[in-house]
């Protein structure tokens, strides 16, 4: 593992679209830090020739009849939207 | 105040005197059965003691008493006409508040779902709905099951029942906890790494993980997706059976459900006598572990091998390697699976938003806690371009060394015996460093990145008078057989008959 476990906190945090205050930004970089130096330790494993493991089940294609069935009513999908109007999710204009 | 001594802190337990509360399905259901209680009696009674005593554990985020009541009626209107659904036909189940159930709330423990009401059931609250449960309460948790002690809630710690300054574990650890303190029958939770097992562990129940895949995750709030599985918390082997035979089984709903033949769990508690070949691997006895529950689990493993079991030395060469590659496979998945929280369809909107684009960022920030931002901000890291190979694919690959090495073991023996957690229930506040919480799992995470069932069942106490719980860790798909071999320890200990004395 050649990757330097700096972490660039203001860059992930815009990637994972979360806003941090400067003192999440301090506390998350000094505690992730800690956790990535004990992550590096995965480095000393050999894994050449190994294939990765992407869930441990061994079900690969899975197929069935596509039957049209009822889904949710408007009432339901909207019943936990923050602001709705005319059957639909409200947002704030995102083009003027 | 209670004192410390481990005797002081039994409640009486003779069978005849065991409350209500305490009692478990298979007895409660054919005294439900015989007519010499109904469950509208028998839920009543839970929710009585529920609260008696959650003022001082905090086990529940919500719970409806009139709907319980109403269920409970139903299900004695169903024996009189002779037309009990079984088993759970009355029982009240409680479930962890991640798991959806129609009109009820499903908050995940989060500011970010704290006035979700969810719009459809999951499969496994379909299964016991048919099943003719009493559906109690919603229960609680680590935020999005994040953490290792429940006090990553939004809504505040759950205490242990025997001993409420301390941690009943996490993060199903209200499942634990509220089973422990009689506030359930039964309980459901979930377990990305350790979730069902250690709580169990620390509250002195029964907590079974089943083998990823057998239980539908459809209506599961996802945390990691190849790593989590619903299973049940019960008082012994034998009610976890029952409860698993109820929620197992593949779903069209969840393509990563298996489809395989359900046995019937509970008769095979009984015609699977063994003797067994058992494995200890010498990993999971190294420093760290405290010295009591190396002794009580030693008993276990001496116990066995009186009832004629091989007991064999194994080894699982990469354990050293299950909490990276874990930290590193859960966070990934975490960091996506938690994308969909953006303030737009559902949950948390924040007002202080600057524009449209800015609800995502400001909503993530007043949504979610503290742990669950480092996940993602950990997870959004080692996917990040750059890093992707040197952690998340590398991580992938360990995984399979991991898996391997279960594999590998199960050549030569049935399931192996470990202790399930390295402490037994600590102070509320103690563990302040993420990082020293993260190491609390070393003995459950490998199982699920192996994707294996496992079992924590009952082993003893300390001195102090807090629970200790031994894992028994079984082949894929071998439930049967692994609920079998707990269930022998259990039925000659006596742990299940012990109550905290609330």
């Amino acid at each position: 593992m050649s990757a330097s476990p700096q972490l660039d906190i203001d860059h992930i945090a815009k990637l994972a679209r979360l806003a941090l205050t400067s003192e999440e930004k301090a506390k998350f970089a000094q505690q992730l830090g800690d956790v990535l130096h004990h992550i590096e330790q995965l480095a000393k494993v050999d894994v050449s020739g190994v294939e990765p493991t992407a869930h441990a089940s061994p079900v690969f294609n899975v197929w069935q009849v596509d039957v049209p069935q009822p889904g949710l009513a408007v009432a339901d999908a909207l019943r936990n939207a923050p602001a709705q109007r005319d059957n639909m999710v409200a947002v704030p204009k995102v083009v003027e | 105040m209670i004192r410390r001594g481990t005797r002081e802190r039994f409640a009486p337990t003779s069978p005849m005197s065991t409350a209500l509360h305490f009692r478990t399905i298979a007895d409660l259901a054919a005294a439900l059965d015989a007519k010499q209680l109904t469950s509208v009696e028998l839920t009543a009674a839970v929710i009585a003691r529920t609260k008696a005593v959650e003022p001082r554990i905090h086990a529940f985020n919500s719970f409806d008493e009139a709907d319980a009541l109403a269920q409970a009626a139903a299900s004695d209107a169903r024996r009189a006409a002779g037309q009990s659904l079984g088993t759970l036909d009355g029982i009240p189940i409680a479930l962890k508040d991640v798991i959806a159930v129609t009109g009820q709330p499903l908050t995940a423990s989060s500011k970010m779902l704290k006035n979700f009401v969810s719009p459809y059931d999951a499969t496994v609250t379909t299964k016991l709905k048919k099943a003719g449960a009493v559906l109690w309460g919603r229960l609680n948790c680590d935020e999005f099951a994040m953490g290792s002690s429940t006090e990553n809630s939004a809504f505040g710690p759950t205490g242990n029942p025997w001993d409420p300054t301390r941690v009943p574990g996490g993060s199903s650890g209200g499942s634990s906890a509220a089973l422990a303190a009689g506030e359930a029958i039964a309980t459901l939770g979930s377990d990305t790494g350790g979730s069902i097992r250690q709580p169990a562990a620390l509250c002195g129940v029964v907590g079974l993980k089943p083998t990823y895949g057998l239980i539908s995750r459809y209506g599961l709030i996802a945390y990691a997706s190849s790593l989590d599985q619903i299973g049940p918390f019960a008082r012994t082997v034998e009610d976890a059976a029952i409860v698993l035979s109820a929620i197992a089984g593949h779903d069209e709903r969840d393509s990563t459900s298996f489809k395989t033949e359900i046995p019937d769990y509970r008769a095979a508690l009984t015609t699977n006598r063994g003797p067994w070949k058992l494995g200890i691997p010498k990993e999971y006895f190294a420093e760290g572990l405290d010295p009591e529950i190396a002794a009580s689990v030693e008993q276990a493993i001496a116990f066995y091998k009186s009832q004629g079991c091989e007991i064999r030395e194994v080894s699982l060469p990469h354990t050293q390697y299950c909490l990276d590659t874990y930290y590193v496979i859960a966070t990934a998945e975490a960091s996506s699976n938690l994308g969909r929280y953006d303030g737009i369809r559902y949950g948390h909107r924040s007002t202080a938003a600057k524009d449209a684009v800015d609800i995502y960022a400001q909503s993530r920030a007043e949504g979610f806690g503290p742990e669950v931002k480092r996940r993602i901000i950990l997870g959004t890291y080692v996917l990040s371009s750059g890093y992707y190979d040197a952690y998340y694919l590398r991580a992938q690959k360990v995984r399979t060394l991991i898996r391997q090495d279960f594999l590998n073991a199960f050549r030569d023996v049935d399931a192996l015996l470990t202790p399930t957690s390295p402490v037994p229930a600590f102070k509320i506040g103690e563990k302040a460093d993420p990082l020293a919480m993260y190491l609390l799992d070393i003995y459950t995470i490998g199982v699920n990145l192996a994707g294996l069932p496992a079992i924590s069942v009952p082993c003893g106490f300390t001195k102090s008078g807090l629970p200790i719980g031994a894992q028994l860790i079984g082949q894929p798909w071998k439930e049967s057989n692994l609920l079998a071999i707990a269930h022998a320890y259990e039925r000659a200990h006596d742990w299940s008959a012990k109550f905290p004395n609330l």
